[in-house]
């Protein structure tokens, strides 16, 4: 018995090690960095322990820029990308024929590299001397305006922002309903069919909890993946993120330590715990709210 | 209400995809199952009953042939007018349900002239949940029951609605030999108190004729026998039908008529009196063999395994073609068991087959073997 719990450590040890190395000494050191006030990259010195990095960080336009910009892709993308992933996982496992083939094209951008999809979405939209851009050319077909998606207005950018990233998540959601839709026994939909049972109550009252495991989880992992983008920022807006006014969190703390304003690692630490509260926060409010309707549902 | 199929036919294109032919899944199904009944729908696996039961439901739509509820056509309904409930092997209860939400949940569907009040709706739940003796566990999930209460939950829900035609699939599948039993005699008690008109489907010819008033007995998509259990027993139709049913099996031998006598091997059984020359396939029942002195079946034996009341003789002859022969035989017979041993044969139980069709040839026997 004691041998098999020392047997169960040893086992474990690698792994330990490489987390205490790789994770849990960078945690404390970004706990650490965030409290040293006036922290000097060059000098290594700093002048008193405090909380002054938060308040700096808290009141800097440039984070509440890109705390917002997060915040607005985080409430629309992540609804709006698991909503899609339903109604498309749902219309593709009622298909039969050319199923593969929808759920290959459904597939691709998942393997796509993302700055070769930001590259693709720039030719979608962006304005140049010479073109403005496919979106814009539809645009004017119907009598619209010309906007300009990448350098124009906010609501512009921050559209093509949510666009994108709802276009990116989009094929691994579909790809785990789907397969949650398969793994629903047809049992269950034939004896609801013997009842006369309406579709619509089928997929709320069958359907839909059976599901709502994978449903929970994509919601959770969408939440704290929308709330750590920063790639996709690049990809469509170039690396001064800042100046473009769509910054995002994690693009603030990677600006923060190696931007051209960078070298502030206390700002950063301080930025990243900031970002590390609100996910635990969000992700543990998903948690018991999934906990109680599982409950409910079960 | 009485279930009349006419022609009924099933093809499904196969799920082999270089297979050209379709799978013939039921063939050209004409009978009646009378008001009231409990009918067995029997066959070894694959051979199309849950076809034929979904085609019943009207989960399925026949290839061709017609499906009539009473005097009506059903063919063209769909499952929910035809008010069939259905029981499945699985049980196919909602998990997320309780046992209460699972029987009200077929109520809530009704539709506008049939709406039930929530006052019916529990009054129902409450006769079915007594029906199949549930009604202290109407609060629980289904997860928290052992395989026979959720067999009955699955029933009840069936029932609640108050069908004509009650259908269940394999319903013991899955539950181990105690509850298999006590669940069947479950199954026959509900249709008996509710004179529900039941199909009942089985692999397990034991099960379908224990409880069934009329078995139906399907082989390859084509049904092979109908009738009462004993009359099947006692007379099949054929060499499938008199093998597929009887615990221990029947013990089947190459034989051969010569001069209006049947022998298996050098052994002379009977004089028979049927119009057939040369070879063909005996069937002897294991309670048509007695061990005696003057037995005709010359034997070696391999042993003797007791039962209880009655003591089945394990021997080995050269002409037969099933696993071991069988006889069940008293325990007074069983002490005259000797290493070299002959059985004598009840002609009533002993049934000739055409060595090619394995269709049944009728005969009558001569005193000679009787006994
Ligand atoms: N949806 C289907 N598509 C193709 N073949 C099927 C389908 N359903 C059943 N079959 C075939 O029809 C035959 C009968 O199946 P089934 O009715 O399920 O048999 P049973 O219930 O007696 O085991 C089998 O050969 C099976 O493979
Ligand atoms: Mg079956």
């Amino acid at each position: 018995m004691k041998f098999d719990k020392i047997k169960a450590w040893l086992y474990l040890l690698p792994a330990l090690v490489f987390l205490a190395i790789f994770m849990v000494y960078p945690l404390i050191d970004v706990l650490i960095y965030s409290a040293e006030e006036n922290y000097n990259f060059a000098s290594q010195t700093f002048t008193g322990i405090g909380s002054e990095n938060f308040l700096f960080v808290l009141s800097d336009p440039y984070f509440l820029q890109a705390l917002k910009n997060t915040f607005i892709l985080v409430i629309i993308t992540v609804p709006l990308s698991t909503g899609l992933a339903l109604l498309i996982s749902l219309g593709l496992s009622s298909i039969k024929t050319l199923r593969h083939l929808f759920q290959t094209v459904y597939f691709l951008p998942y393997v796509t590299n993302t700055l070769a999809v930001g590259l693709v979405f720039m030719i979608l939209f962006k304005k140049t001397p010479y073109s403005d851009g496919l979106v814009n050319v539809l645009i004017k077909l119907f009598g619209g305006e010309a906007v300009d998606f990448i350098d124009g207005p906010y609501a512009a950018k921050m559209f093509v922002m949510c666009f994108y990233t709802v276009w990116v998540v989009l094929p691994f959601k579909i790809l785990v309903l789907t397969s949650a839709l398969a793994s629903v026994n047809t049992d269950y939909y034939r004896a609801a069919k013997v009842d006369g049972t309406p579709k619509w109550r089928i997929f709320t009252r069958i359907t839909l909890p059976m599901i709502s495991p994978m449903l929970f989880y994509l919601i959770i992992t969408g939440f704290i993946g929308a709330f750590k983008a920063y790639s996709d920022a690049v990809a469509l807006f170039g690396t001064n993120l800042n100046e473009a006014g769509m910054n995002t969190i994690v693009g603030y703390i990677y600006d923060m330590l190696y931007g051209d304003s960078g070298g502030y690692p206390s700002y950063a630490a301080a930025a990243a715990l900031i970002l590390f509260a609100i996910v635990l926060t969000i992700t543990v409010i998903n948690l018991i709210v999934s906990k109680k309707t599982a409950i409910n549902a079960k | 209400m009485k279930i009349v199929l006419k022609g009924l036919t099933k093809l499904f294109k196969s799920r082999n995809k270089d297979a050209k032919e379709p799978v013939v899944a039921v063939k050209n199904f004409d009978f009646e199952i009378p008001d009231g009944k409990l009918i067995g729908l029997l066959g070894p696996s694959g051979c199309g009953k849950s076809t034929a039961l979904n085609l019943i439901s009207g989960l399925e739509t026949p290839t061709e042939g017609k499906i009539f509820f009473g005097d009506e056509d059903v063919t063209d309904l769909q499952p929910e007018f035809r008010g069939v409930g259905m029981v499945f092997q699985n049980y196919a209860l909602y998990p997320h349900l309780t046992v209460r939400q699972n029987i009200t949940f077929p109520l809530e569907n009704f539709k506008k002239p049939n709406k039930l009040t929530k006052e019916q709706k529990e009054e129902r739940v409450l006769n079915v949940a007594k029906l199949v003796e549930i009604e202290d566990l109407l609060e629980r999930k289904p997860s928290e029951m052992s395989g026979g209460q959720q067999q009955r939950v699955a029933i009840a829900r069936a029932l609640a609605k108050q069908p004509k035609v009650l259908l269940l699939d394999e319903p013991l599948s899955n539950l181990d030999a105690r509850l298999r039993l006590q669940t069947r005699e479950e199954i026959r008690r509900i249709q008996r108190e509710t004179g529900l008109t039941t199909v009942f489907v089985t692999h397990d010819q034991e099960e379908a004729m224990s409880i069934s008033d009329m078995i139906i007995v399907m082989k390859k998509g084509e049904v092979q026998q109908i009738g009462a259990p004993q009359d099947v027993y006692d007379d099949p139709t054929n060499l499938f039908v008199a093998t597929f049913l009887g615990t221990p099996p029947i013990n089947v031998f190459d034989g051969r008529i010569d001069g209006g006598a049947l022998y298996i091997g050098s052994d002379k059984i009977s004089d028979v009196d049927c119009g057939v020359q040369g070879k063909v396939t005996v069937g002897i029942r294991p309670e048509g063999l007695t061990i005696s002195d003057e037995g005709v079946l010359n034997c070696a034996l391999k042993s003797v395994e007791v039962m209880g009341r009655d003591t089945s003789v394990v021997a080995l002859n050269e002409n037969l073609t099933s696993q071991a022969l069988r006889a069940i035989v008293s325990s007074e017979n069983a002490r005259l068991a000797k290493p070299d041993l002959t059985f004598k044969v009840n002609a009533d139980k002993l049934f000739l087959f055409d060595a090619e069709s394995g269709l049944r040839i009728p005969f009558s026997a001569k005193d000679a073997c009787k006994g």
